[in-house]
């Protein structure tokens, strides 16, 4: 058992000097940040930026060139990292969902519980269908992928990370593909779980989400971390001029800059 | 016509587009009644179907043992196309490794044997209990068949499955290891049903081919007992110096092989609309 206050503290994640390539094209350009147990930090940026580089990069689907990541003290860009199983602690969510049309719902969220944590087929049924619960889906369990809604399929997504009982859940603009209708529901559940105390990173384009639910806004531009703090400092009161441009543009799409 | 016309808007004084089209098909339709009207008129239908398809010698084409013979056919497919899947999924497999050698042998076989006509492996294989003597294939003689059938299919099916795996989208590979999944599991869980949802159109296709691929038996001279519909066909046209058997023969191959065609049909439509 820890205190409250080492909990506090202790870093789910640490990324240091963080470099990423594709071929000449330098995505990620020395990213250092820490994630902390229950914080919910969200990333912003404009598209380009390296911010599904930058995510991809924590639970290792890119392999980055140079710096660390470290996940729970653990170097997972150590090739002697066991990384399947530290990627058992990061549930990720997709901008496409990604679930596995194939299977029902019920077993999206059962079949990494089953064959990667070994859980008993009764233990890992009643770990997703509580997980589907708290996604408001207890209704569809038995449908398809094909059979849900956009908003319903992400929700989905969400519980199949969460059968794995993450440390950290990362979200790459899972709201982007939905339609408008139907993205407060997945914000709903995301806000949920910020309160829960669920570790998140989320990359996302929902000011008024991040505003509300992270503890940090991290706002990223050309491969680098431009400005972070409370979001009430980045996104109401930010300090750089590519902040404020990018402000600008996303909460007033309409606004047409003078010629650059 | 004159040499500058062609840089001009091609438009016909007099004609229009559906004036012409119209003119076009009533040609088509005469030619096509002339063509009826001459056959009909010049061939000696009666001995047409008197060598092609003679009732009696249809009625005892059964009595002969038409229908074992078609059993027999499918049952050498079916063996046939279960040892094919298996190794042309291991085929596939090994061809998406990351082990070089296992790439290289894929891909050599399935280059050599889909090469090669199916007749040539299967003559190897009757001239094998020659080579070396004493060998004995089990399962004699539907070992030896779906062996030879078997080696040919699997070249075939590596191809179709190894495009299928290919076509999984790439964030279903990635939802999985995001999940924690090692390769083995992800590709078994996955990505091969998916795969397999994908190519079952290509695979049926491949499974005509063999039903009709099984018809090359007889060169292994498989004695009368093990007759399929091409041998039994052949067999007893041979024996009443009369086509009927062989064509009734070949009635049982479009009995297979029509309603798979439908099936793929089917499945393809399905695939692209749910596309
Ligand atoms: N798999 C990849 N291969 C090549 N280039 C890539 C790949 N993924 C991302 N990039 C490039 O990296 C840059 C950053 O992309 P990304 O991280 O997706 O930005 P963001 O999510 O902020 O929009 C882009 O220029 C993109 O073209
Ligand atoms: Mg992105």
């Amino acid at each position: 058992m820890t205190t409250e206050s080492e909990t506090a503290v202790r870093p789910v994640v640490e990324i240091k000097n963080l470099h990423k390539s594709f071929g000449d094209n330098h995505v990620l350009r020395g990213i250092d940040f820490t994630v902390r147990q229950g914080e919910v930090v969200c990333v912003i940026g404009p598209s380009g930026s390296g911010k599904s580089t930058l995510l991809r990069c924590v639970n290792l689907l890119e392999v980055p060139q140079q710096g660390q990541v470290l996940v729970r003290g653990e170097d997972i860009t150590d090739p002697d990292c066991h990384l399947d199983a530290a990627r058992q602690q990061i549930g990720m969510v997709f901008q496409q969902f990604n679930l596995f049309p194939h299977l029902t719902a019920l077993v999206n969220c059962t079949v990494a519980q089953t064959t990667v944590l070994k859980r008993k087929p009764a233990e890992a049924d009643r770990i997703a269908r509580a997980n589907l619960e708290r996604v408001g889906l207890s209704e569809k369990i038995t449908a398809f992928p094909a059979q849900l809604s956009g908003g319903q399929q992400q929700r989905v997504a969400i519980a199949r990370a969460l059968s794995m009982d993450p440390a950290l859940m990362l979200f790459d603009e899972p709201t982007s593909a939905l339609d408008p209708e139907l993205v407060g529901d997945v914000l709903t559940v995301m806000r949920k779980l910020a309160l829960d105390g669920m570790t998140m990173l989320v990359v996302t384009h929902e000011m008024a989400f991040a505003r509300e639910v992270a503890d940090r806004v991290v706002f990223m531009d050309g491969g680098v971390i431009v400005e972070q703090g409370p979001p009430a400092d980045v996104i109401g009161n930010p300090s750089h001029e590519r902040t404020r441009t990018f402000l600008r543009r996303v909460l007033d799409p309409t606004h047409v800059e003078p010629t650059a | 016509m004159t040499v500058t016309a062609a840089s001009e808007p091609v438009v016909r004084p007099g004609l229009s587009p559906r004036q012409r089209a119209r003119r076009s098909r009533a040609i088509q339709y005469t030619i096509l009644v002339v063509i009826v009207v001459v056959a009909a008129f010049t061939a000696d239908w009666r001995q047409i179907v008197d060598v092609f398809f003679k009732p009696d010698l249809m009625k005892e084409a059964f009595e002969e043992g038409l229908l074992s013979a078609l059993v027999r056919t499918l049952v050498y497919t079916a063996g046939a196309f279960v040892l094919g899947l298996v190794a042309g999924t291991v085929l596939a497999l090994m061809r998406l490794s990351q082990v070089a050698p296992y790439r290289w042998f894929s891909m050599a076989y399935i280059e050599f044997f889909r090469g090669l006509p199916a007749i040539v492996v299967f003559i190897a294989f009757s001239l094998l209990p020659l080579a070396f003597e004493g060998l004995r294939i089990p399962f004699d003689p539907y070992g030896t068949v779906w062996l030879a059938l078997g080696i040919v299919a699997a070249a075939y099916m590596a191809e179709v499955i190894r495009a299928g795996i290919q076509a999984v989208p790439k964030g279903q590979v990635e939802a999985a290891r995001s999940l924690g999944m090692p390769p083995g599991t992800a590709m078994r869980k996955i990505l091969l049903p998916q795969a397999f949802r994908i190519v079952l159109p290509p695979l049926t296709n491949d499974l005509i081919l063999l039903v009709k691929d099984s018809s090359l038996v007889f060169i292994i001279g498989t004695s009368a007992t093990a007759f399929e519909l091409t041998g039994f066909g052949r067999d007893m046209a041979n024996s009443v110096s009369n086509l009927t058997p062989l064509v009734t023969a070949g009635f049982c191959y479009l009995l297979i092989t029509l309603p798979l065609g439908i099936l793929v049909r089917r499945l393809e439509a399905k695939a692209a609309k749910a596309r």
